[in-house]
């Protein structure tokens, strides 16, 4: 399990122990420094852009002197590595760290696992570095458990222009929109929308329509507070409407596909749409794509003022050796460094957790997400992403997975749809 | 201190399987058992809350459509699986040429793992992609062949999976079991003026009873733990159509943080396999004692 890097470390230690028993007590302060402990961390980032990110951190790590275990379990959402995850800290031997985001900070905080790093974020002033609704979910019990490395913004709209000029058709800016449009491009023979029938997937264009017709109020209300009242309304069945009318525009192969195979089908112009967050643009530029004249990227339709985020963060867990929880430190600081936030994001799509970076190198969708996560952090557009557990507890966001893909893979109305959500919701609370 | 040991070597030599069956079967099942009472949510927590989490499966409307899809999948893939290796096997019975070559062939999809068979077929049966697109290439347009993609019908594309990985196998447990009749009683049926099918059912098949039991067993075990085959043909959909029990489990105690909820649905599953068995093996039993 252990790299090169951490037997090169042990031979150090190992050699520094000798050291230390013949020399003087005066060296033994300049070999701490080298000793400075290792950090576990277990993450889920194991394809390209990802593993490269996670290699950048690491590097940046041995510089300070702390070693790195990669404790990486593969598996997409990271379902594999959080059962992994629980084992481990029910055998009483958690990791330093791991990638932990959402609700769940909390829930493992009131298990008494984490860590607190606080010190670490007075120091640096992670109060004024990070919006309020991103250092909320950071911290447990008014103290930082965690650090967050990006911000995925989840109401996009991708859109290949060739398809929409070839069909007479423009990009849709509200859902009454969407449907005239979607009209045109599967008349003139092309999939209005290309979608993957997974359950998250169908959350995900959910999500969409929530926040477009039901505004960022009732999403709050709805889908973060989970208020009965609120979820019993007619927006709900009018949202129901809406994400019923998207039946006719997939392609009837959808059921099963994965996300990347839908947003290759943009970029093949097979279809014109695509609603996913953020991650999608690396398909895009791994297929040689420019934006502006091979995709475009806009706000989900009447959702342009809000932004739904995504926070990837590692979680500290509490640790007995003095020296890892110095590295546990020294890891906190370095993730809200802007190196790593800077290179992070470019590989990954998203933008930097922390406000006032360098914006040169990010593209156009980027500058667009920064201006609206700022934008809309002031009118209260922004708001947790449920289709992505940040905005409740896994519980209630599988309630709502498997309410909203069974309407959307079945022919049920609109009310009938709206009834099974409440009640699935209220028997997850 | 030799004839301790001849005495006590076959004990020594098994207790430690015993011991790991006693604590990894048994004593996990104790342990699902007490967390199905319990409200443990993301980490098993002793809150007891009676048959709280029971309540709360069995008003989830995913739930029953797992056990209605086990039901479906039980009883069409061993029946299917039965009937197709029983023929298969046979008419490899019938000194054939290339026995060897033919009985490998079918007994080759037990080799493959259910991961790669679902995949396979989840592209054959692919409309966009497999069976469906064949044939409107070949010129039938109207040609419609997509239960993969239904919400009705997914849950016979696993079955069609299932069939055809686990009959082959089948096949072999009756072909084993044909070889070891006595052709005697064959000869004897065929002078008393028995036709070929009669003679097969009224004499071969009961001679045979012994297989046909233990490939009940085998593939009613292989059907409740179908897990893998759902999880890479369909995902559990369109939705969560073609959800089986054991998939619930897993998503529930795993995935979602409802380990009181999952366990309960382990111990539902589990009584329904007793429930089954039981009598099963306990008719099976009596009747070889007398």
């Amino acid at each position: 399990m252990m790299g090169a890097i951490n037997t090169r470390e042990e031979n150090i230690m190992n050699k520094n122990k000798k050291f230390t028993a013949i020399a003087a007590a005066a060296f033994l302060a300049s070999s701490t420094a080298v000793t400075a402990g290792e950090v576990e961390v277990l993450h889920w980032w194991t394809s390209g852009g990802e593993a490269a990110s996670v290699n950048y951190l690491k590097e940046k790590l041995s510089g300070a002197g702390v070693s790195w275990t990669d404790f990486a379990v593969a598996g997409g959402g990271g379902e594999n590595a959080m059962t992994v995850l629980k084992s481990r800290a029910i055998s009483g031997n958690p990791p330093t760290a791991a990638q932990i985001k959402g609700p769940s900070i909390q829930e493992w905080g009131d298990l008494g696992f984490l860590a607190d790093i606080d010190s670490v974020a007075q120091e640096n002033d992670w109060d004024n570095l990070l919006p309020s609704v991103v250092s909320d979910v950071m911290k447990h019990n008014g103290k930082y458990v965690a650090a967050p490395v990006n911000v995925h913004r989840v109401n996009w709209l991708w859109s290949n222009p060739e398809v929409f000029r070839k069909s007479g058709a423009t990009i849709p800016t509200t859902w009454d929109d969407f449907m005239v449009q979607a009209k045109k491009i599967q008349d003139a023979g092309y999939i209005a929308l290309a979608h993957g029938g997974q359950a998250w997937q169908d959350a995900t264009v959910f999500e969409a329509v929530v926040l477009g017709v039901g505004g960022p109020d009732y999403y709050q209300k709805a889908f973060v507070e989970t208020d009965i009242a609120a979820l019993e309304s007619d927006t709900t069945t009018a949202v129901f409407e809406t994400f019923g009318n998207l039946r006719q525009f997939i392609d009837s192969n959808s059921p099963g596909r994965d996300w990347n195979v839908a947003t290759s089908m943009v970029i093949n112009g097979e279809a014109a749409m695509q609603i996913m967050g953020d991650w999608a643009k690396g398909e895009f530029k791994v297929a040689g794509k420019s934006v502006g004249t091979d995709y475009t990227c806009t706000a989900a339709p009447g959702t342009s003022g809000s932004f739904t985020f995504n926070v990837d963060s590692f979680a500290f867990f509490s640790q007995s050796d003095s020296n890892n929880q110095q590295a546990q430190k020294v890891m906190a600081k370095e993730i809200l460094g802007s190196d790593f936030q800077e290179v992070f994001n470019l590989n990954k799509g998203s933008i930097p957790a922390r406000l006032g970076m360098s914006r040169d190198k990010f593209d156009s969708c980027a500058h667009d997400s920064m201006d609206a996560f700022v934008a809309s952090s002031q009118t209260g557009g922004l708001v947790p992403s449920f289709a992505h557990g940040m905005a409740v507890s896994s519980a209630v966001s599988g309630a709502i997975y498997d309410a909203v893909t069974n309407f959307f893979n079945s022919d049920q109305s609109a009310e009938e749809g709206a009834k099974q959500l409440v009640s699935a919701v209220k028997a997850a609370k | 201190m030799l004839n301790f040991l001849e005495k006590h070597l076959p004990k020594i030599v098994i207790a430690p399987t015993t011991l790991a069956m006693i604590v990894c079967m048994y004593g996990f099942i104790l342990w699902t058992g007490l967390l199905s009472f319990t409200k443990s949510r993301m980490m098993p927590q002793w809150e007891y809350v009676g048959f709280e989490q029971y309540i709360r499966l069995f008003e989830n409307p995913r739930w029953h459509v797992a056990l209605d899809n086990l039901a479906v999948f039980l009883i069409l893939f061993i029946a299917i699986s039965l009937a197709l290796g029983l023929l298969l096997a046979i008419f490899l019975d019938q000194k054939i040429r290339n026995e060897g070559v033919i009985r490998t062939i079918y007994l080759y999809p037990m080799a493959i793992s259910f991961i790669v068979t679902g995949t396979a077929w989840k592209w054959i049966l692919n409309p966009g992609l497999g069976i469906e697109k064949i044939f409107r290439d070949m010129g039938f347009l109207d040609f419609e062949f997509r239960w993969l993609v239904e919400q009705d019908m997914a849950i016979y594309t696993i079955v069609i999976a299932a069939v055809w990985q686990s009959s082959g196998f089948v096949m072999a447990m009756f072909l084993a079991g044909l070889r070891g009749v006595d052709d005697n009683l064959v000869k004897a049926a065929k002078i008393d003026g028995a036709s070929t099918f009669r003679s097969y059912w009224h004499v071969i098949l009961p001679i045979m009873r012994p297989v046909f039991f233990s490939a009940v067993v085998i593939l009613t075990h292989i059907a409740i733990k179908s897990f893998d085959l759902v999880q890479a043909l369909t995902g559990g959909g369109p939705g969560y159509s073609s959800d089986l029990p054991a998939n619930f489990m897993y998503t529930f105690a795993f995935n979602r943080a409802q380990m009181g909820l999952g366990a309960a649905s382990a111990m539902v599953m589990l009584f329904g396999v007793l429930a089954v068995l039981i009598p099963y093996l306990y008719s099976e039993l009596r009747e070889r004692e007398t």
